[in-house]
């Protein structure tokens, strides 16, 4: 390798950015931003208003609503518009608890649910609801049989995510559903990360409730989507006027749900091509990345995973270092180390699949998009070994590996389904 | 949250990263469940601190830290380096985040860990000496587990 890091740090300034942290957040389409500009500007009208302005507000909001609905394949009237993902997982977790503590009060979830599940289940619990959190393997996958297991006869609530956001795993919700069902329990499922990637059609799926978020799939941030089963009655987190069928108060963010409706349709469009080609770049990234860096391993199933996820450990170094060299470089990508937190632990979801701590604070996400190209891969898979590389020089860790003082926990060779066991056992 | 430009410099540019071969003593602190180690290798020739390298597993601003700490040291008498504070070398960085406090507090027990090896291998400890150590016995981790935290054990 003739050129060095430094002279590919001196070059970045030079170069276009290269946003790889899709999972976190799109940039809206300009077509989207057409629509969220146009109706700002020419239907500003409050759709609860009896004249004309407020009728016209009024139908583009229904019409936005019709379009999701028939994206999805419900009815118009199973859609209900939020805030954000985090509002629909609220409302769908706690809504159905306080509607249903009649007949029990046990809920039942997963250990690596988004925050937004995860602490709303907590809120529960510090009111008396008793919460089972079930177990993942190695690979983030939930054997549906668990859940089966789980339910009670005071069971009220399953909410299940259909894709993790960190690792990309997609769950077997269909399968879950189907379970709920047969027991009569409720079934949630976040579908944040999986709407507009794979195929989400909440009836197919059996499930009762799903949670998406408008800024994950080329959206503004800001709108959320819930879907909600006809007949299956939770009660209202926010008290308002009679918008949303009276069970969602607040005036309507008509642009913003047009926008959704927009960028839905549009992402549902090309999906099929999208996500394809979205799971090439994927799989020659996680190769290159493994076969070039040493002791890397792929977090995550090496298949069941959303088409735009890479989740990387790699051994002796700490991920927020990773993050700055890479901004230096002109990548935006993420960490599951607990220093890019508020928190001084790792990820949840890295812990949950059973990394060690000191495995989860070496970890890296890389989320592709539509916008994401071949060459995006090839600089990537360029410049990635060399900070590594930099970064274990500079790590005590690696020096003790390499003086044969520490074993490492993840094969020089690298894999992309490997299951650790135990840790450095430090301190010696 | 943003780092410093000084910060960021240290962290682009470590000064004296490394090892020394022939170290006249050596400290390691930190643990890698909590996220960052640090070793710091002196080099001390009549008591005057001559070298200093370290090596770091860590966040940025533990890089960092470590990196100005090894420039605060160099040339000073060991008595000296012993007054070396985690404040002292977050403000040369200008600031850390609150959050990353933690980080200089490492460095300040790296540099310490080698100290308090030197003197009592050279057998010139004193009680006021061993007063300056008490900040190794804490835990930098605030918000952590106290009883699983070895950070200052290593």
């Amino acid at each position: 390798m003739n050129i060095t890091f430094e002279e590919r740090m001196r070059e970045s300034i030079n170069r276009p950015r290269i946003y790889f942290d899709h999972a976190a957040t799109t940039a809206p389409r300009a077509e989207v931003i057409d629509v969220v500009a146009k109706i700002l500007r020419e239907d500003f009208g409050n759709p609860s208003s009896f004249y004309n302005e407020g009728h016209r507000a009024a139908r583009l909001l229904e019409d936005a609503r019709t379009t999701i609905a028939s994206c999805l394949d419900v009815l118009p009237e199973e859609i209900f518009f939020t805030s954000c993902g985090t509002e629909s997982d609220n409302w769908a977790i706690k809504g159905a608890a306080y509607a249903r503590q009649g007949k029990g009060r046990h809920l039942i979830t997963t250990t690596i649910e988004h925050h937004a599940v995860l602490h709303s289940m907590e809120a529960l619990e510090r009111e008396g609801f008793e919460i089972t959190y079930l177990d993942v393997d190695h690979r983030g996958m939930l054997d549906s049989e668990k859940v089966r297991d789980a339910i009670r006869d005071d069971t009220i609530l399953v909410s299940v995510m259909m894709a993790n956001n960190e690792i990309g795993t997609i769950l077997p919700i269909k399968e879950i559903g189907a379970i709920c069902r047969e027991a009569g329990v409720l079934f949630h499922s976040d579908g944040v990360q999986a709407l507009g990637a794979i195929p989400v059609h909440p009836q197919e799926l059996n499930t009762d409730m799903m949670s998406f978020s408008g800024h994950k799939l080329y959206a503004p941030k800001g709108i959320g989507l819930m879907y909600k089963r006809k007949g299956a009655r939770i009660n209202s987190l926010i008290d308002g006027g009679a918008q949303e069928k009276r069970q969602r108060g607040g005036t309507e963010n008509v642009a913003y749900s047009a926008a959704l409706a927009k960028a839905l349709e549009m992402s549902l469009a090309d999906m099929e091509h999208e996500s394809r080609r979205q799971m090439v770049l994927r799989d020659r990234l996680i190769r290159g990345v493994i076969e070039r860096i040493p002791h890397t391993k792929l977090n995550g199933h090496a298949t069941e995973r959303l088409p735009n996820n890479a989740n990387f450990s790699f051994e002796f170094i700490e991920g927020e270092s990773i993050l700055l060299f890479l901004d230096k470089l002109g990548y935006a990508c993420s960490s599951g180390s607990a220093c890019t937190s508020a928190s001084l632990d790792p990820s949840h979801v890295l812990l949950a699949i059973g990394l060690p701590a000191e495995i989860a604070h070496g970890s890296l996400r890389v989320t592709l998009g539509i916008d994401t190209t071949d060459e995006d891969i090839d600089s990537f898979l360029f410049d990635l070994p060399l900070v590594i590389e930099r970064l274990r020089n500079m790590s005590p860790l690696y020096s003790d590996y390499r003086r044969g003082k520490l074993q490492p926990l993840i094969p020089e060779e690298g894999s992309l389904d490997l299951k650790i066991d135990g840790s450095y056992g430090w301190p010696s | 949250m943003q780092y410093s430009d000084k910060v960021l410099d240290h962290f682009m540019n470590p000064r004296n990263m490394g090892e020394i071969e022939d170290a006249t003593t050596s400290g390691t602190v930190g643990n890698p469940v909590c996220g960052d180690i640090m070793k710091m290798d002196l080099k001390i020739v009549d008591n005057v601190i001559v070298d200093a390298k370290f090596m770091t597993f860590g966040c940025g601003s533990a890089i960092a830290t470590s990196s100005m700490s090894t420039e605060l040291i160099i040339g000073k008498t060991t008595d000296e380096a012993l007054d070396l504070t985690n404040k002292v070398v977050a403000e040369a960085l200008d600031g850390l985040p609150p959050i990353k406090m933690h980080c200089s507090v490492l460095a300040e027990q790296a540099v310490k860990k080698a100290l308090e090896t030197y003197y009592l291998r050279e057998g010139i400890m004193t009680p006021e000496r061993a007063k300056k150590f008490a900040i190794l016995g804490q835990c930098e981790h605030d918000d952590h587990d106290q009883d699983n935290c070895a950070c200052s054990d290593a």
